[in-house]
């Protein structure tokens, strides 16, 4: 009987705490918050309509839509103050904040490529890929002529400005990280400022020196194209020049070899793969610049297979024109089948740019796992 | 004794050559020319917009900065004061709009999302970022723009009364600065959100579990330790994406209807910027007034972003490297 009295007098005020000072579980979302979650969703809706359709007048969906998401906000925070109180309450209405916004990045997209798809498809056929624009005028359907002029110019232009880029902006990031000294600094800090001047400007600089000159040319858009894409392949690569370990380097060197052969045979084909990645992803961008091609490319109607003298379309430039110069149906369609090949292209080197990403990722983790395992 | 004497005078330390070979020094060489090319390239740049600006710079002296109109045949009736305005007035909206969801979606990466639905939303935003400038131009132009007016209506209907979003030239809301800004915001968004979550990213683990550890809340958490930690990534990303803002040609030019004027209303239609009147005017510019007035235009330009730039990338390495934080 006695034990059985202590016991309870231990146990009585070590209980009643315990009620009250239950730990705030942060980051735990069960059922029941779940509903206060969807339930203040409707609930603010709900009040929303109510004021606007029946108490006043309905303006537009643009006020319905804010004032939705504010009633939200405001019921849920009392909601879940009354069920949790104040502090959970200001976290969890800062929480729907944040997924909001990250939301806000998803819908854009998904926009973009549903009205693409939808307006691009119905230009899009077989002689796209085949006919230029040489015997088209604005009057003729969008089922005649095509666009090869242009996808052979941004082809030739992109691959141009590819083979004076990539070289440059490997030899600049291998500046950056392997050679240095006191050119370091500045040239780092002009890259980057490099890659924040408008890509119009290039294409007046290239204007300035090659077109006035030589006249236009596609070799004049890609010079073009080829300045605004060396400071973003120098910046990718000399990130991933980073990445290769230290240890690669010493070891080269310790063995007698030179920094040039260190560089040559030991970081480059380290950083395969990553500088692959960078050069498409710095294609991916280049293919959709259109401001360089203003001023150097000019765009045609026909079909000119020789960058190097006339004036050559581009696949952007085909888009820009098309929409810029007449606003008929027709005219129009073949923009939008021109976009949807453009943002396809984009596409499928952004794909192709994730996957040697990842078989890479994949096969030096398959290497540290195994020099792991042979260690132990 | 003399043993050691003997070893001492053996074992004179061979001298190192630290000298270089000669392929070595040709390497170095050519990488550091490598790197000089970018600067020369930028030097250029400036220089020839500079030499090809000067007819225009001897035609309208200083009112090249205070003129709002564009003339060039005519002395003195051309300037970029209304593209300058227009250009900072565009960034601006743009920022307004772009930079809180860009700190809201990189602290969603960092702090909130869990590893299994991170790798699709950062694809997401490097797919946002890889879409054309063109396409988001046209996009805008053709899909958004229609869709916003219904808002743009709303907020000179309820707000009219601050002066910005007055319309006192009647209910004209298309390609206004404020649907292009919109529009704009959406670019600058993954490149402003890519910066901030990478400064985000280097928050010390141990002081955010201390703020956990005394009570705080998550979002408590974030704003006493990882944003005051990021402020540097996020002016810096502010800056990079005002520079973009400000460069952005193709897609406003399509987006926004070129007028000439100073004017604070945003949600009227017309306006203009730099890069857009260049991308606008370049095709029917004469040689003698025309092209000269494009590149002291672009000259305007380059000045500016590059300022910008330099700013911002110094702002994003001190912030990176931890040092002004103090812990």
């Amino acid at each position: 009987m006695a034990t059985h009295t202590a016991t309870t007098t231990v146990s009585r005020p070590a209980a009643e705490p315990a009620t009250r000072d239950l730990p705030i579980r942060v980051a735990s979302f069960g059922g029941d918050d779940l509903a206060a979650l969807l339930g203040s969703a409707a609930s603010g809706f709900a009040v929303m309509w109510l004021v606007l359709t029946q108490l006043g007048q309905f303006s537009s969906l643009a006020e319905l839509g804010l004032g939705w998401y504010a009633a939200f906000l405001g019921i849920y925070y009392l909601v879940v103050r009354q069920l949790d109180g104040r502090v959970l309450a200001g976290d969890r209405v800062m929480a729907v904040v944040v997924f909001s916004a990250a939301l806000a990045m998803v819908v854009p997209l998904a926009l973009i490529f549903g009205y693409l798809f939808k307006k691009g498809i119905s230009g899009l056929h077989w002689q796209f890929f085949t006919e230029t624009q040489a015997a088209i005028g604005p009057l003729d359907p969008a089922t005649k002529g095509g666009a090869a002029h242009a996808i052979v110019g941004t082809l030739q232009q992109v691959g141009l400005a590819v083979l004076m880029s990539v070289p440059l902006g490997v030899l600049c990031a291998v500046f950056l990280n392997e050679v240095g000294g006191p050119l370091q600094r500045p040239v780092r800090i002009f890259v980057d400022a490099m890659n924040g001047v408008p890509t119009i400007l290039a294409g007046l600089f290239v204007y300035a020196v090659w077109v006035s000159v030589f006249g236009w040319s596609g070799f004049a858009a890609s010079l073009a194209i080829s300045i605004s894409m060396l400071p973003i392949i120098t910046r990718t690569s000399e990130e991933v020049l980073r990445l290769v370990p230290d240890g690669l380097r010493e070891a080269s060197l310790a063995l007698g070899g030179s920094e040039w052969k260190t560089t040559w045979s030991v970081v480059l084909p380290t950083a395969r793969s990553g500088l692959i990645t960078a050069v498409i992803l710095g294609v991916a961008r280049a293919i959709g610049e259109t401001a360089p091609l203003i001023a150097t490319a000019f765009g045609a109607y026909a079909m000119n297979t020789d960058p190097f003298s006339g004036a050559q379309a581009a696949l952007p430039l085909y888009i820009y024109k098309q929409v810029t110069e007449s606003s008929s149906a027709n005219v129009q369609a073949r923009a939008w089948a021109g976009a949807l090949v453009l943002m396809m292209l984009v596409l499928v080197l952004f794909v192709i740019a994730r996957l040697i990403g990842w078989s890479a990722a994949r096969a030096s983790r398959r290497r540290i796992t195994n020099a792991a395992a042979s260690e132990s | 004794m003399a043993v050691a004497q003997e070893i001492s005078g053996v074992d004179v330390p061979r001298s190192i050559r630290s000298e270089r070979t000669h392929s070595d020094r040709a390497f170095r060489f050519v990488a550091s020319g490598a790197g000089l090319v970018t600067l020369i390239i930028l030097f250029l740049i400036g220089l020839f917009l500079l030499l090809r600006a000067i007819p225009t710079f001897r035609e309208n002296g200083l009112s090249f900065f205070t003129s709002t109109g564009w003339n060039p045949a005519v002395p003195h009736q051309t300037g970029v004061a209304a593209l300058l305005f227009g250009t900072f007035a565009l960034a601006v909206i743009a920022l307004v709009l772009a930079v809180p969801v860009s700190i809201l979606t990189a602290l969603c990466l960092t702090e909130y999302i869990t590893p299994r639905f991170r790798g699709p939303l950062v694809t997401v935003l490097d797919l946002l970022a890889a879409v054309p400038s063109l396409i988001y131009g046209i996009w805008g132009f053709f899909f958004l723009q229609p869709h916003l007016l219904g808002l743009s209506e709303w907020l000179a209907a309820n707000f009219g009364f601050i002066p910005i979003f007055s319309t006192p030239d009647g209910p004209y809301f298309s390609q206004s600065p404020f649907l292009s800004g919109v529009v704009v915001a959406l670019m600058l968004t993954p490149t402003a959100t890519s910066v901030m979550r990478e400064v985000f990213s280097q928050t010390p683990p141990g002081e955010k579990e201390a703020a956990l550890a005394l009570g705080g809340s998550r979002w408590r958490m974030i704003r006493i330790v990882v944003i005051p930690f990021g402020r540097g990534g996020i002016i810096g990303g502010t800056m990079l994406a005002l520079g973009r803002a400000m460069g952005e040609s193709i897609s406003v030019a399509i987006l926004l209807s070129a007028a000439f004027r100073i004017s604070p209303h945003i949600l009227e239609t017309g306006g203009n910027t730099i890069g857009a009147h260049i991308a606008n005017r370049f095709g029917d510019a004469d040689h003698a007034f025309g092209l000269p007035a494009l590149m002291g235009a672009g000259l305007v330009l380059y000045v500016s972003t590059l300022i910008v730039n330099v700013g911002a990338s110094e702002v994003i390495r001190r912030s990176r490297s931890g040092a002004g934080v103090e812990i």
